[in-house]
């Protein structure tokens, strides 16, 4: 025990000598929580948008201070003939053109039928599709307001509530997504490397003449950073609740609990990727480049799974932060028990299970 | 020149002679592309509706019929009390309740006003709003059609309503298909990520190893070596762009409607700027696994600054200038309006020569910052 206690020392030295890579293993989390909390967002507002009105009646004017008016829209340019749209939509700065058709007030009022065009720039289908559900919904209203009259007639209203985050802030979708990443990067990445460098130094070899076990020299390479990562943990969580006024509903032991199983998770399959490669350089860029792009966006932290197609939903499943995402979620946000999540629970056990279990078998006690 | 080839010459040895690495380096950037780009949408389908009807008349029969039909709404359940639904939703089985009162449609007849309440889980906000759009989209026109009938029913006479319409038209993409948008976006992140990661880690190796200290001993140049060291990874990242490009055309049929050649030219120096970034990163760090995380820091920043996932209109300003500072963005920006806008070299040359700048004032950095003395 006093050898294992010893070698758990060594490797805390280790890490908190080495200052450049504490600095950033401290220094991330806050960053990019404090990005996604100010800075990004996937809510579209603020968009540049073009007018071709080829009527310039009181009608059409009212409709544009309408549009104008709301939040979702910003700076409104005038084009006065169809041929510049090719030409504002390359400069890439507006996103959409309403054109409104000529006599437009005429038309409504005799064919009771007005046309508005809107064209958008769907490089970015996600903007093109917001832009004209949104115009869509403001004319709407329009219309509604004009027949005022004969619209009390039979109306069905209705009454929305939204559940979780009201006031439908991002960061509440974020902050959990970018804990999941952080957590399952630094943890997967920090042990795989620790493993293979002392490989590749040659320093593995004194450790395995050394009278310590082999499961001995894992825990005590693995213990640190479970200590580092529960303190990442904690601080992004502080960060959302202090700063962006995120709820903690459920038990937070609960939020503990679930946190430490996840990052034992991810270091085991650090253990794992440190069995197989046998460079520093392999085991890095299986565990950065193999793994951040899938954990980003197969995990349900930016894009929403039920919209994928079925293959990749079957996929995701393997992808542990798609589990601990769901789990953290229902108990932060919607005030989960362990009741609720113990299917995706149940599964993290199961995965860190069959990544101890395999590198355990993998793990050769001499070198080649 | 001699000098140059002979180190050129190792470094691709040492590339392809690691048989652990070759996977990773050209297996795995093509199969992240084939895959995740098939994942990468912001579309809200297969919304996980379920209702509570309490009326069970035939108005409620035929809104319900109206989700059903509706190719975003997948009907998940029948609940009997609104706690039962509750439940299902903090388990996430669910994201909408549709709540139909009791007496729905006798109110609706006698008062010609009637309710109904909707519930939606909003931890996703911008999907909650997308689904609230649909949700209102069904029952408005429900409730016109609705209108309508009853409106000819009672007196027979019709007024007739004032309308707008709108009509709408989807440039450069007519399906809205995710995939056109987000293809180039990954390709680009690829080639980054692959180039950015290998360089970083490429000199601090031989520091680490200690190998440095014998090509610091040659008459080998500051330049030469430099130059040797980053040219493969040029290469490297130029043939990984060709593949990428080639999948987006043959299996995604991405329209390339620019001139590929800009493309070409863009990427020649952007690449140059990414190789002086992991060359400064080499210079300042001891060890793989420091370059690495540093690495690390400044993708993930670049990636969610990019406006690859997000868009960048919607950061405050104060973000939005931040963007300017980032290399990751021109790309994206260059790729995306060359391939799906057919831009010419007028409409991107303020990103080109952002990105000439960006190169000469990294590589300089790089050069005056490797130093032949440990």
């Amino acid at each position: 025990m006093k050898r294992f206690i010893g070698f758990v020392t060594k490797e805390f030295y280790h890490i908190f000598r080495d200052k450049r890579t504490m600095f950033i293993l401290f220094g991330m989390p806050i960053a990019q929580i404090m990005l996604f909390g100010f800075a990004i967002t996937n809510e579209i507002n603020n968009v540049n948008i073009a007018i071709l009105d080829q009527s310039k009646d009181t009608e059409t004017q009212k409709i544009i201070n309408t549009i104008n008016a709301s939040k979702y829209f910003d700076s409104m340019q005038e084009i006065s003939h169809e041929s510049e749209i090719e030409n504002v939509f390359k400069k890439g700065k507006v996103k959409a053109v309403l054109v409104f058709e000529k006599d437009f007030i005429k038309n409504l009022e005799t064919k009771k039928q007005a046309k508005v065009q809107v064209i958008t720039d769907a490089t970015d289908p996600n903007i093109a599709n917001t832009i004209t559900n949104y115009v869509n919904a403001i004319l709407q209203n329009y219309t509604q307001q004009l027949n005022q009259e004969e619209s009390t007639a039979y109306f069905i209203q209705t009454q929305t509530q939204l559940y979780y985050n009201p006031e439908l802030k991002s960061v509440f979708n974020f902050v959990p997504g970018v804990m999941t990443v952080i957590l399952m990067l630094v943890s997967a990445m920090m042990t795989s490397i620790s493993i293979t460098r002392e490989k590749e130094l040659g320093t593995m070899e004194v450790l395995l003449v050394s009278p310590l076990k082999p499961f001995q020299v894992i825990i005590g390479k693995v213990f640190p950073y479970i200590f580092l990562s529960i303190i990442n943990a904690t601080v992004i969580v502080l960060l959302g609740y202090f700063v962006f006024k995120m709820p903690i509903v459920g038990s937070i032991f609960l939020v503990a609990f679930e946190s430490i199983l996840f990052i034992v998770t991810a270091l085991s399959l650090g253990i794992l990727i440190s069995t197989i490669a046998n460079s520093q350089q392999t085991a890095m860029m299986i565990s950065l480049f193999a793994l951040m792009l899938p954990v980003i966006i197969l995990s349900g932290f930016i894009f929403p799974i039920s919209s994928m197609p079925l293959p990749l939903q079957i996929i995701s499943n393997v992808i542990p932060a798609k589990w601990f995402i769901i789990i953290i979620k229902a108990v932060m946000l919607k005030g989960a028990t362990l009741e609720v999540i113990w299917k995706e629970t149940l599964i993290l056990i199961g995965m860190t299970t069959f990544f101890i279990a395999l590198s355990t078998k993998k793990y050769k006690i001499r070198l080649e | 020149m001699k000098t140059i080839v002979f180190i050129i010459q190792k470094e691709f040895r040492q590339i392809f002679r690691n048989k652990g690495m070759l996977p990773i380096i050209f297996v795995l950037p093509i199969l992240q592309l084939l895959i995740l780009s098939n994942a990468a949408s912001f579309e809200v389908k297969n919304i996980a509706f379920s209702y509570i009807d309490h009326d069970h008349s035939n108005a409620s029969k035929e809104l319900i019929s109206k989700f059903a039909a509706s190719n975003y709404f997948k009907i998940i359940q029948e609940f009997d009390s609104k706690a039962l639904a509750n439940r299902a939703m903090q388990k996430g089985e669910i994201d909408v309740i549709l709540e139909i009162p009791n007496h729905f449609e006798r109110t609706l007849l006698k008062d010609k006003k009637t309710n109904l309440s909707l519930s939606i889980n909003a931890i996703d906000g911008a999907s909650a709003g997308i689904e609230n759009v649909y949700i209102t989209q069904i029952i408005t026109s429900f409730n016109q059609k609705l209108q309508f009938q009853l409106i000819q029913y009672n007196d027979g006479k019709l007024v007739a309503h004032q309308n707008i319409v709108t009509i709408p038209s989807f440039w450069y993409n007519e399906t809205l298909n995710y995939k056109t948008f987000m293809v180039p976006g990954i390709l680009v992140l690829l080639v980054t990520m692959l180039t950015l990661f290998l360089s970083s880690m490429n000199i601090v190796r031989e520091k680490e190893i200690g190998t440095l200290e014998q090509i610091n001993v040659t008459p080998i140049k500051k330049y030469q070596f430099i130059i040797g060291k980053l040219f493969p990874f040029w290469v490297l990242g130029l043939a990984i762009l060709s593949i990428g490009l080639a999948i987006a055309k043959l299996v995604f049929n991405i329209p390339i409607l620019g001139n590929i050649g800009l493309i070409y030219l863009f990427t020649s120096v952007y690449l140059l700027v990414i190789l002086g970034i992991g060359l400064i990163i080499s210079n300042f760090t001891e060890t793989q696994q420091q370059s690495m995380f540093v690495a690390w820091f400044f993708t993930v920043i670049f990636i969610l600054m990019s406006g690859l996932f997000t868009p960048i209109e919607s950061m405050p300003q104060w973000a939005q200038n931040i963007t300017l500072f980032n290399p990751i963005r021109y790309f994206v920006e260059i790729v995306r309006i060359v391939l799906l806008k057919g831009a010419t070299f007028s409409e991107i040359s303020f990103q080109f020569f952002v990105i000439v700048l960006y190169a000469v004032i990294l590589n300089g950095i790089a050069v005056w910052s490797y130093k032949k003395v440990s």
